[in-house]
């Protein structure tokens, strides 16, 4: 079975600044990737270049096994724009009805019912869309994109506009899509959320891929903490291999341990050195 | 939106049934001299259906270009069009849906406002154009063309450089049917020659113009040639060639727009 999304070489050029420089990327099936970067990085491009709203310059993007844009890649996957609004005199209902037939998905009532309860819009299906707060409409779009279980979710900033709460409720719905075997594109400046939901993260920068890994992978040791009843001791350089004989020499000088950390880099760590403090 | 244009078009057609009232009311007091001979009922009846039909076409213009001025870059800015565009269903669909939507309330307006007028010039003078319906379709062809060029507008510019444009095209055919009118006044062949040009350049005007001759089609002599001078621009025939040339023509900016609309980043 193809990939989720396979982009290869991918070059996109904006007049005179150059928006991608030939960026690889995967994502596998039920595979949930975090892209991250600073503002201007790419990552927006390239999500639109994967759903077809914006032709490349080289390179090509697949979703599916099909050509990014064309009509079964259209069908395989659902996808929240950065900026995006529904028609003000639309209910929450008619939003998902309408993309219903524009996906040609056969779900009906049911599935509309149940979409709006996965983002806790239940309560709200006969709403105005321009009733709504910014939070309900964003979880609306997240609601859009999931019409006609779609194989690829590519979310651009899913969580932009929604509080501590309604940020869990897309984290949730994220992790159930995963169960499903539905993949993710999931671009967030949220490190902390990717960092928690993410299989793999893929950081770009300046139009290029600078790092790319499980979020293991990414981050990196930065010693053990020994905490001991002589006070707590970080043994810097150290990591988890060093840890059963730091805890046998504490043991063999008489001490008395209460507690062992292994100290790793955040993801926010790994973000900052990859991009080294930049921002547009 | 749809109350202010049926207000103003109410509006239009009240004073349009005044001022109908008042010439007709007055007409044994239009007294030409004594040697010229004019059929004053007829050029009267004209004369106001043919500022009718002016009306008419601006304001199914106005509305066209207002359901149609940001289709692709408007409603791209704004966000409208990305969740749409992703689906299935593909962008030339997209594009011929608000098409074929402008089209039939546009379509069904100025049919609406030609009859109404129609019948307000009829029943107030007694005086009915020569022609019923046709001229009424090609009003409503004209209209059409010019929605064709707005959404292709709409592709390749901003919303406010497209109403712009599109209201410079109108104009300028405005001018072409004026500068037709002065050429027939002078018996210039070449000014008549632009004008026919600049018309089928934008055959919006050329219907029109070929629309305001049909009302009167039968009349001739001094009256004719003085109807022929028309309101906003001149009546002339055209025939069937400005209309398959007319249809031609839209289905070229059509494909333009939809050609521009699918290579078109947003």
């Amino acid at each position: 079975m193809p990939d989720a999304l396979a982009v290869r070489g991918l070059r996109k050029r904006y007049g005179s600044v150059e928006a991608l420089r030939g960026v690889d990327l995967t994502v596998g099936e039920g595979e949930l990737v975090g892209l991250l970067g600073p503002n201007g990085a790419g990552k927006s491009t390239l999500v639109k270049i994967a759903v077809g709203l914006v032709r490349p310059t080289a390179g090509g993007a697949e979703v599916a096994g099909a050509r990014a844009g064309s009509r079964p890649a259209r069908a395989a996957l659902g996808y929240l724009a950065e900026l995006f609004r529904f028609p003000g005199w639309y209910t929450a209902d008619e939003v998902l009805e309408l993309h219903q037939q524009l996906a040609g998905s056969r779900g009906g009532a049911a599935e509309r019912k149940r979409l709006l309860e996965l983002v806790a819009l239940d309560d709200a299906s006969k709403r105005r869309v321009d009733g709504m707060s910014k939070g309900m409409a964003q979880r609306l779009g997240i609601a859009q994109a999931l019409v006609g279980e779609p194989r690829i979710l590519l979310l651009d900033e899913p969580t932009s506009a929604l509080d501590p709460v309604g940020r869990r409720t897309v984290r949730l719905l994220l992790e159930e899509m995963r169960g499903r075997g539905v993949s993710v594109l999931l671009n967030s400046h949220l490190l902390s959320e990717i960092e928690l939901v993410c299989d793999r993260v893929a950081i770009l920068l300046g139009g290029e891929l600078v790092a790319a890994g499980t979020p293991a992978e990414l981050a990196s040791p930065r010693g053990v903490e020994l905490e001991t009843d002589r006070g707590t001791e970080l043994i810097a350089g150290a990591t988890r291999g060093d840890v059963p004989r730091l805890v046998a020499d504490a043991v063999r000088d008489g001490r008395s341990i209460y507690g062992v950390r292994v100290l790793t880099s955040t993801l926010e760590d790994t973000y900052l050195e990859a991009v080294g403090g930049e921002t547009a | 939106m749809f109350v202010v244009v049926i207000l103003l078009t109410l509006a239009f057609l009240f004073l349009f049934w005044l001022a109908n009232h008042y010439v007709f009311t007055q007409l044994d007091q239009i007294s030409p001299p004594a040697d010229v001979h004019v059929d004053t009922r007829t050029f009267a009846g004209a004369f106001m259906f043919g500022l009718a039909l002016f009306a008419t076409l601006f304001l199914g213009v106005v509305l066209a270009v207002f359901l149609t001025i940001g289709v692709v870059s408007g409603d791209a800015e704004r966000g409208l069009l990305q969740p749409l565009v992703v689906r299935p269903v593909g962008r030339s669909t997209l594009l011929l849906s608000r098409f074929l939507g402008a089209a039939a309330v546009c379509v069904t307006y100025v049919l609406t406002v030609y009859f109404a007028a129609m019948l307000i010039t009829g029943l107030t003078g007694h005086w009915w154009p020569d022609r019923i319906v046709s001229p009424g379709i090609e009003l409503a062809g004209a209209v059409v063309i010019v929605i064709a060029l707005s959404l292709l507008g709409s592709v390749v510019i901003s919303s406010t450089a497209n109403g712009i444009a599109v209201f410079m095209l109108f104009g300028a055919g405005l001018v072409a049917g004026l500068l037709g009118t002065i050429g027939h006044a002078l018996n210039s062949h070449a000014v008549t020659h632009a004008s026919t040009i600049a018309a089928w350049a934008l055959p919006f005007e050329a219907l029109y113009q070929d629309a305001l001759r049909m009302i009167t089609e039968k009349a001739s002599g001094l009256t004719g040639f003085l109807l022929q001078l028309g309101p906003f621009g001149g009546a002339y025939v055209h025939g069937w060639g400005i209309r398959v040339w007319s249809i031609g023509y839209l289905v070229a900016v059509l494909a333009l727009a939809l050609f521009a609309f699918s290579r078109r980043n947003l």
